[in-house]
């Protein structure tokens, strides 16, 4: 490992350790993380049948937040999806914190001392493709095109409406990092905390990617796109029967503070981010590699000072492709093959692939375990794939590990980026 | 169109725009701008509905014509002579 990397790695010995204090999340199946983990833990998939326009009837996990709980009729009508859902989860995020939103301060801090950082997988394929249907209407008479376009199809539209609706005058951008975004906005949130650039950082990932048809064909095309005749069974990773990916939207962001300022406030801990590390495979521009894949678990770790026996949770990416999970499995054996207490895990399989958002919802259904001492399982598993067998697996029932102190979570995305978060049981 | 309906469809496109506002007292000679929250982009939407739902085109030259109610119907009333009503704002 780098030395500089050990230097500033998140517990380094120069920059001060962060803590997640909040979390705000809309997931296909549930709108807060207390709903959303008793479904993670009871076997209830927000997978859906779902219907756009081109690609006609597929399955999606598809979001029932209510945008005008934070949003008055024209901003939400103004702006997109992505906004909507940016919107929603920083409310939530803050409130669950217990950090009010109070004339010149959010939380005690000054406006323009919070950062909002949203890892993205895409953004605007919604709006121009809306755009494109809508002229095609004109006959292509330009005159129709909306003002509203560039605004709401810059990349950083869903961390700006995310600032004008809080009324946050601090840094606010999106990360583009694929289906690997969601610990992105995790990573740099940190990041900017231990640099001193904010006091309070919201961060995360969204998506909303079940509004564009051209993601639901791309995937058609690739012979990537679940098909079931039971929505809440498509997506199954490690399942011998799994054909691919249920696309879906949500959104989760974090409260990160710098520990100091959460005790100083007396603020729950859900946790303390102990490790991560980003890398690239650089080697294909859809195909994974395990080669990739470990290199990067192997950096969360060493960037945290950890072992792989100090794992309690790995938390997959597992998408539900047939090759995808091949891939991740061989990785996770090579990094956790002597590691008999690392249970492992998959989100997807109750709320499919949420893109931008996936790492960020995947990593909030997994804090809970701190507390309930769960570990949620994967569920759609009937055949286990051989090509998938891991240990500890845990299949389609909860487990109570006798330790739970660690949870690394894994997000990969096209292009070959891959990302991974460790975040550890705060103790005092 | 009759002057009252020319009024009709005008706040029929507003309320479609600015779903959040009060339309029912507006003042006819009084800046629109100075009653409800609208602002340049809702106005280019105004603009946009009228292209749409009746093929009037509103020159930039022309914007401040519509600054009123009063003002939209002695600009618009030509313009939408012989068009039928179109309301589709939520109510």
């Amino acid at each position: 490992m780098p030395e500089l990397l050990r230097r500033f790695a998140p517990r380094g010995p120069q920059l001060p350790r962060v803590v997640i204090t909040g979390v705000g999340l809309t997931s296909p199946n549930g709108d807060e993380l207390a709903s959303y983990r008793a479904n993670l833990l009871n076997g209830v998939s927000g997978v859906v049948n779902y219907s756009i326009r081109h690609v006609g009837e597929t399955l999606a996990g598809v979001c029932n937040f209510d945008p005008l709980r934070y949003q008055k009729r024209k901003e939400a009508r103004r702006g997109t999806r992505a906004g909507a859902i940016s919107i929603y989860c920083a409310h939530e995020a803050l409130k669950d914190a217990g950090l009010a939103l109070d004339g010149a301060q959010i939380g005690g801090r000054a406006r323009d001392r919070v950062g909002v950082y949203i890892g993205i997988t895409e953004h605007g394929n919604v709006e121009t493709e809306n755009q494109i249907h809508e002229v095609a209407q004109y006959g292509f008479d330009l005159s129709f095109w909306s003002h509203h376009h560039n605004p709401r199809t810059v990349a950083n539209n869903p961390a700006g409406e995310a600032t004008l609706n809080l009324g946050i005058t601090g840094p606010g951008y999106c990360l583009g990092g694929a289906c690997a975004a969601g610990n992105l906005g995790l990573i740099h949130g940190l990041q900017m905390l231990q640099l001193g650039i904010v006091d309070l950082a919201l961060a995360g990932g969204v998506s909303e990617s079940i509004h564009t048809f051209g993601i639901f064909a791309s995937f058609r095309a690739q012979g990537a796109l679940a098909k079931h005749d039971e929505p809440a069974r498509a997506s199954r990773p490690f399942d011998k029967a799994r054909n691919g990916i249920v696309v879906s939207e949500g959104g989760a962001l974090f409260t990160l503070e710098r520990l100091e300022d959460a005790l100083a406030r007396g603020a729950k801990i859900y946790g303390e981010v102990a490790g991560y590390y980003v890398n690239s495979d650089a080697s294909d521009f859809v195909l994974p590699s395990s080669d990739g894949q470990e290199a990067c678990m192997r950096g969360a770790l060493a960037s945290g000072g950890l072992a792989p026996e100090d794992i309690d949770i790995l938390n997959t990416h597992a998408t539900s492709t047939p090759q995808g999970d091949e891939v991740e499995c061989e990785a996770i054996r090579r990094v956790f093959g002597a590691s008999p207490a690392t249970y492992v895990n998959n989100t997807k399989s109750f709320i499919g692939h949420a893109m931008g958002a996936a790492g960020a919802l995947e990593l909030a259904g997994n804090l809970p375990s701190f507390d309930d001492g769960l570990v949620h399982p994967t569920i759609n598993v009937e055949d286990l794939d051989p090509a998938c067998e891991v240990s500890n697996l845990v299949l389609n029932e909860p487990v109570r590990p006798a330790r739970l102190e660690r949870v690394l979570n894994m997000s990969f995305g096209m292009l070959g980026i891959n990302s991974a978060v460790v975040v550890e049981r705060y103790r005092s | 169109m009759s002057n009252e309906e020319v009024v009709i469809a005008v706040k029929d496109i507003i309320a479609t725009i600015a779903p959040d506002e009060e339309l029912s007292n507006l003042a006819l000679d009084v800046r629109l701008r100075d009653q409800i929250e609208l602002d340049s982009m809702d106005f280019l939407d105004i603009v946009m509905e009228l292209r749409k739902r009746y093929g009037v085109q509103v020159p930039e030259v022309d914007y401040m014509q519509l600054a009123t109610l009063k003002g939209c119907v002695d600009y618009l009333g030509p313009k939408l002579a012989g068009k039928q009503l179109v309301q589709t704002a939520a109510r």
